[in-house]
């Protein structure tokens, strides 16, 4: 994991508002690396005068932190109620089908990591998914199923 | 540094020329509801197609009209004239718009889903347009009473010109320069206003705690957490007028003697997070935050923080552990955060809608909004309408409005030709009302009578294919994962509640399972900690109330009268603790 240490300090230098805590430079660090790093909990540490302990404690307590370095696509499906009773769940059914997963998490290809997420905030628009953040409305099993093949095939990712 | 008079002049030129100057003035929904239709697609071809004719035109990125089953929505001003808008525009429809509307100044009738006269309801211009029909006459805009969204979808929310130019502002700078701090509280007590964000508490009782702590630090905090799934309403304001949200804020400071706020959202809402970070750098420059606010000698500042995934970040004690940065977990009260909040410190917690509506009671006086309602409810709710109806989308009403006219005259009732069977009001720890029950007013009181509550307003509907017991179990599995895992009665309560449910929507509950459920709430009510567990009961107490007999077809025949529990279920894999 060399190069690892300079991008984690940035990010974490380059915080702009004026509080910053052990929260907001995990997740700083998580935008500029899409993970934490082992590492990076000693450097958050240090940066923020808090324990090791202190910063697992926040980083295992929320699920968006991972600790592995992210896959090249992250794809999200809602089951929060208003997708879920339009036909959520015939679409992270394909998804699961399509990406070869059982569950929630990454391919072992390391192409794609798949999430439920609780509400994409467009609500309006269910069944809702997202693909690497760029959200998708009136998802169907078959354009959740297409869109993740695309990005299976991808040359090169 | 202009003075409030100089400002407000600039900004009413600059809205001049952008309504009646040279160009056609184009604006695209953007906000969440715009994203996930595709809105950005739009645009593209909006740009590529003004080349294409040759044809300069403004083009805005504006948030959320409300009326969010039509996005992506595209409307277009020609100088001086009406708005005329477009639904579900696609970028060939958008090309086809931009060529006959834009460049050759003929609007698309068969396109169109109507117009608005310039500048909004009040309007001067009302030139009534061949075969395009008055949008203010849609079934959804009929009933609104538009407080907090009068500039949603109509200002570009990263311009604080075109806010300052529809009013923006003139509040603050009334308050600075006319009323005391004092005065500023008493319309807001005057107005009857109460929380937003669930707990429908008095906002100037609460205010009025702050403003008597003489602390030297205190907080403001407004909480954009907004967890609850069906609901977007929050994060809409931050993204179609973050400026009327932080110009309220302001005003809390000033009434309560407060020099420094935050405004809390959860990371990865990219839309609301940037354009508060936005409007806070704008309000910085104009003077209306910082130092001396207005030569008032009245100082305030306003950051933006983020926190993780977590729901019960929402709850106010927890949400000072995590702009603490800390987990989001509740802390035992007393003390209370109107003593000992963030920081130590005296705190003041809001919800994003609360506060969005002081600086309309600043300039209209409280008694206007007292005015506006039913009863003990004062002013208007905003309502997010998902699930099964013809329009979905946000809507601000009346409180006192029926819930029926609501879901079968603005949402134009169930599509497909299919019943009602249900709706869940207040997001995850509010409940269902039978489609038998919905004849009742929205107040705050007589909806939690019902056993549902408004909460932060969130309706979702469901058609009869769905199943009850299903949809209990969905939401209890949203209550399981959510839950901070600090006191056992919540973390252990919900897990049993899951259980159970899973069991009955295999067809292998038993008799007792019922009554085990009630008796796990009745614990979990009294011995939770924050609401989350306390309250978490209400969408399986709700359900019983209303649906018992589905749950007895489940348990006692075997069977699931929709079918609907041949369908695979997913859910998170493991709770996170
Ligand atoms: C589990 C839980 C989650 C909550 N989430 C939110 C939220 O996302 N937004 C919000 O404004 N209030 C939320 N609340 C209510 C807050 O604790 C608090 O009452 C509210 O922000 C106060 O603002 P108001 O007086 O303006 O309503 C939540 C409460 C609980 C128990
Ligand atoms: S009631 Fe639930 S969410 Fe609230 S503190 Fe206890 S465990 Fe946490
Ligand atoms: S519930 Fe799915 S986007 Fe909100
Ligand atoms: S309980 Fe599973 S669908 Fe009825």
């Amino acid at each position: 994991m060399d190069g690892l240490k300079p991008r984690i300090a940035d990010a974490m230098h380059r915080q702009s508002q004026p509080t910053v805590t052990v929260l907001s430079t995990l997740l700083a660090v998580q935008d500029e690396l899409g993970f934490i790093p082992k590492e990076a909990v000693e450097e958050v540490a240090a940066f923020t005068g808090s324990t090791i302990n202190d910063v697992w404690a926040v980083a295992s307590f929320y699920p968006n932190f991972r600790f592995e370095p992210p896959c090249l696509h992250q794809v999200e499906v809602c089951w929060g109620a208003s997708c879920h009773l339009v036909g959520a769940m015939p679409v992270i059914e394909a998804a699961l089908q399509a990406s070869g997963l059982e569950t929630e998490g990454d391919t072992p290809d390391g192409r794609l990591t798949l999430r439920y997420n609780t509400c994409l905030g467009a609500c309006s628009q269910a069944p809702v998914m997202a693909i690497d953040h760029h959200l998708i409305g009136r998802a169907t099993p078959e354009s959740a199923k297409s869109r993740i093949a695309d990005l299976l095939a991808e040359q090169n990712g | 540094m202009a003075s409030f008079e100089e400002i407000a002049a600039e900004s009413q030129q600059r809205w001049e020329e952008l309504t009646a100057g040279g160009q056609p003035w184009i604006r695209i929904g953007t906000a969440l509801c715009g994203k996930a239709a595709g809105c950005d697609d739009v645009i593209e071809a909006i740009e590529a197609a003004l080349q294409q004719n040759g044809v300069a035109a403004q083009v805005s990125q504006v948030g959320c009209l409300g009326l969010c089953f039509a996005e992506p929505l595209v409307d277009v001003q020609l100088p001086g004239g009406p708005r005329v808008f477009y639904g579900s525009v696609t970028p060939e429809t958008a090309a086809e718009i931009v060529a006959n509307h834009v460049a050759g100044g003929a609007p698309l009738a068969h396109l169109a889903l109507g117009y608005l006269a310039a500048g909004g309801s009040d309007g001067t211009v009302n030139s009534a347009l061949d075969g395009i029909p008055d949008l203010n006459q849609h079934p959804m805009r009929v009933v609104e009473n538009r407080v907090v969204l009068r500039n949603a979808g109509t200002i570009d929310p990263e311009d604080i010109h075109q806010y300052i130019a529809n009013d923006g502002y003139h509040a603050l700078n009334q308050a600075l320069t006319e009323m005391s701090p004092e005065e500023v509280l008493e319309q807001v007590n005057t107005s009857g206003l109460r929380g937003r964000g669930g707990a429908a508490f008095s906002t100037g009782t609460k205010w009025r705690f702050l403003a008597g702590s003489n602390a030297p630090q205190k907080y403001i905090l407004c909480n954009c957490e907004e967890g609850d799934p069906g609901a977007f309403n929050d994060k809409a304001i931050l993204e179609s007028d973050p400026q009327t949200l932080v110009e309220g804020i302001i005003l809390a400071g000033y009434a309560t003697g407060t020099s420094h706020a935050y405004i809390f959202i959860r990371h990865g809402h990219d839309g609301p997070i940037d354009r508060a970070r936005a409007a806070i750098v704008q309000a910085q420059e104009m003077g209306f935050l910082g130092e001396n606010i207005l030569d008032s000698g009245f100082s305030f500042h306003l950051e933006v923080a983020l926190t993780g995934d977590s729901y019960v970040a929402g709850e106010e004690s927890a949400m000072m552990e995590a702009i603490e940065g800390k987990r989001a977990m509740p802390r035992f009260r007393p003390p209370f955060p109107a003593q000992v909040g963030l920081f130590g410190k005296p705190s003041n917690i809001n919800n994003v809608k609360t506060l969005a509506y002081v600086p309309q009671i600043i300039s209209r006086g409280g008694e206007w909004f007292a005015g506006i309602g039913h009863d003990q409810s004062t002013g208007t709710v905003i309502l997010c309408l998902t699930g099964d109806l013809k329009y979905t989308g946000m809507i601000e009403v009346p409180l006192g409005i029926n819930l029926k006219d609501v879901l079968y005259e603005a949402a134009g009732g169930v599509p497909d030709g299919k019943a009602l069977k249900l709706v869940q009001t207040g997001g995850p720890l509010g409940g269902v009302l039978g489609a038998g029950n919905i004849d009742i007013l929205l107040d705050f009181e007589i909806l939690r009578s019902a056993g549902a509550i408004l909460g932060s307003g969130g309706i979702i509907a469901a058609n009869e294919d769905n199943c009850v017991v299903d949809l209990t179990r969905s939401l209890i599995a949203f209550c399981q994962y959510e839950s901070c895992g600090k006191c056992f009665p919540c973390r252990m309560g919900m897990s049993h509640l899951l259980e159970v449910l899973e069991r009955i929507c295999r067809l292998e509950g038993v008799p007792e399972d019922l009554d085990l459920m009630r008796k796990v709430g009745q614990d979990m009510q009294a011995g939770s900690l924050c609401g989350h567990g306390q309250l978490g009961f209400n969408p399986v107490a709700s359900a019983l109330r209303y649906f018992g007999e589905e749950f007895d077809t489940h348990i006692l025949d075997r069977r699931c009268p929709t079918e609907v529990c041949s369908v695979p279920r997913f859910s998170p894999v493991a709770s996170r603790r």
